[in-house]
């Protein structure tokens, strides 16, 4: 086997379940221990679950955002092949986030969560951040890319930029008072940004 | 003990039954006797035993606000003890219970002062010693839609106003937390505005709902649920409920607190119960029963409009949240 070979056919396998993890963890323990308010998902398990998935949706996020410049640095030019799945897992977490907060916490009393969405900022955020996000994971298909156009297909990813930041704003807002947790997500998001920020003003620079 | 001078003939702490065993006496009687036998065999009971469980409180009376009165199934303990928002000790809601292991109550010294005729130094015993212990079941309505029926101990903060005596131009009463960086981890970072201040309009101090707790489940007050003392008004957002009070200063002003200084579009001065304002953060029209699935509907002063909806008549509490 080549090195590729066992990327594609050994650690992409290991990295794909690996992203399941998360989810696999809170539902076999929901479902082990019921919804109690005793037990190891605390007094409030709907809450921890739906706070949960938000966390792991900006962890894949940001991770996702992360392996450009973690190539550019070290040259480590594999991690490029996870780029995409991690990408899309953080859409998935995003998408059982919502249905979470959807099912679980609402209910589904869409009455209630219109209201929220048209009156609670953070939620505003949210949900926006779903629709910035939705045709990302829909075109991120080879097909996709071809039917688009390589050029296209990298404009309209670089939406995920501000998926990034809404996604900090949302959990900075959804927290009360000033809290170390969403200061330091947003921290990581500012130096993966500004990381590219950086380097197009260099091309820049270097061009004139 | 917390709450009384001792007497020669009071019951040691380590003499009073713990609540677990309190709960379950035949079994107790049984294991005793067994024990019993044990020590007459020479085996030696542990001592430290009583002093690892809280300690119930002696002389606890019923009050008008009972179970029945309440009308609903109370909240387990554990949940109550293990589900705190109580950001001088961490802002998740298991820190306090973690963090507070260590707190130290005891002995705690409660400044009244202000427009008071007998200001002072009160030291919580002598504070607590003339008023009888009542328990009292009320619910529990936390701001971030979640709710409790809680039965706490304490005494009738009216007593408490009418004992030091307030002079005319006391119109409101303003709470303070201990800020204590050494003992609560969170007040080292800017969650707040520290110390956490809250505050009452004198007629809602007044209110026979408004309660002085130092304790819950008829047992000292955990660390964690703001021991030695904290106010609880049912009618109010949980938030209003100051913990762990050192300092009520009585005076002609409305006193700043520490949510309406953080985010003052969200937290008003009277933060009622009320599911017909709407909430930056959350929606207020239902709650989430801790142990139920699904939300209720959340009740006008949480279900205590009788008691205390005279108080804002005429008031448009849409402005005044």
């Amino acid at each position: 086997m080549t090195r590729n070979d066992v990327i594609r056919k050994i650690v992409k396998p290991v990295v794909f379940v690996a992203c399941l993890g998360p989810l696999a963890w809170v539902a076999w323990t929901a479902y082990s221990s019921g919804f109690g308010p005793s037990g190891p998902l605390g007094a409030n398990p709907i809450e921890y679950i739906n706070r949960y998935l938000g966390d792991w949706a900006i962890r894949f996020l940001l991770a996702a955002l992360a392996i450009t410049p973690v190539r550019g640095i070290t040259g480590w030019n594999a991690i490029m092949q996870f780029r995409r799945m991690i990408g899309v897992y953080a859409f998935f977490y995003v998408c059982l986030h919502m249905s979470s907060y959807i099912g679980l916490d609402q209910f589904f009393d869409w009455a209630e969560i219109w209201k929220d969405i048209t009156k609670r900022t953070y939620i505003t955020v949210g949900i926006a951040n779903f629709f910035l996000l939705a045709p990302l994971a829909a075109t991120s298909t080879q097909g996709m890319i071809k039917r688009l156009g390589a050029k296209r297909w990298v404009k309209l990813h670089k939406l995920v930029y501000p998926a990034g930041i809404l996604a900090c704003i949302h959990f900075y807002m959804m927290r009360k008072g000033v809290q170390l947790e969403p200061i330091i997500y947003a921290a990581i998001c500012a130096v993966l940004l500004g990381y590219r920020l950086a380097k197009h003003l260099q091309k820049k620079a270097a061009a004139t | 003990m917390l709450i009384k001078v001792k007497k020669a003939s009071d019951a040691k702490s380590s003499e009073i039954t713990p609540h677990s065993v309190y709960l379950d006496r035949r079994k107790f009687l049984a294991t005793a006797a067994i024990a019993g036998a044990g020590v007459a065999f020479g085996a030696i009971a542990p001592p430290a035993f009583a002093a690892m469980t809280p300690q119930m409180l002696p002389g606890v009376q019923k009050s008008k606000w009972t179970l029945d009165s309440v009308g609903e199934k109370m909240t387990d303990k554990d949940p109550v003890t293990k589900y705190n928002n109580f950001y001088e000790f961490g802002t998740g809601k298991t820190d306090p219970y973690k963090n507070a292991t260590k707190f130290k109550t005891k002995p705690w010294t409660l400044a009244i002062d202000g427009a008071v005729e007998k200001p002072g130094q009160y030291n919580l015993e002598d504070l607590l010693k003339p008023h009888a212990l009542e328990e009292r079941v009320y619910r529990m309505r936390c701001v971030e839609a979640w709710s409790m029926v809680i039965p706490w101990v304490g005494i009738s903060l009216a007593d408490v106003v009418k004992r030091v005596g307030i002079k005319s131009d006391a119109k409101y009463v303003a709470f303070e937390t201990l800020n204590d960086p050494k003992q609560m981890p969170g007040v080292r970072r800017p969650v707040l505005n520290w110390p956490y201040k809250e505050g009452l309009r004198i007629d809602e101090a007044m209110n026979p709902l408004s309660l002085l707790a130092v304790g819950l489940y008829g047992e000292e007050m955990p660390n964690q649920n703001g021991a030695p003392i904290r106010l609880v008004v049912p009618w109010k957002y949980g938030f209003k409920s100051i913990k762990s009070i050192v300092k009520m200063t009585f005076q002609a002003t409305m006193p700043a607190t520490a949510w309406n200084e953080s985010a003052p579009q969200e937290y008003g001065f009277y933060s009622n119960v009320n599911p017909t304002v709407n909430h930056r953060r959350w929606s207020q029209a239902k709650e989430r029963r801790i142990g139920d699935f699904l939300k209720r509907p959340t009740k006008m002063f949480n279900g205590y409009e009788e008691e205390v909806g005279q108080m804002y008549a005429g008031m448009d509490l849409r402005k005044l949240y």
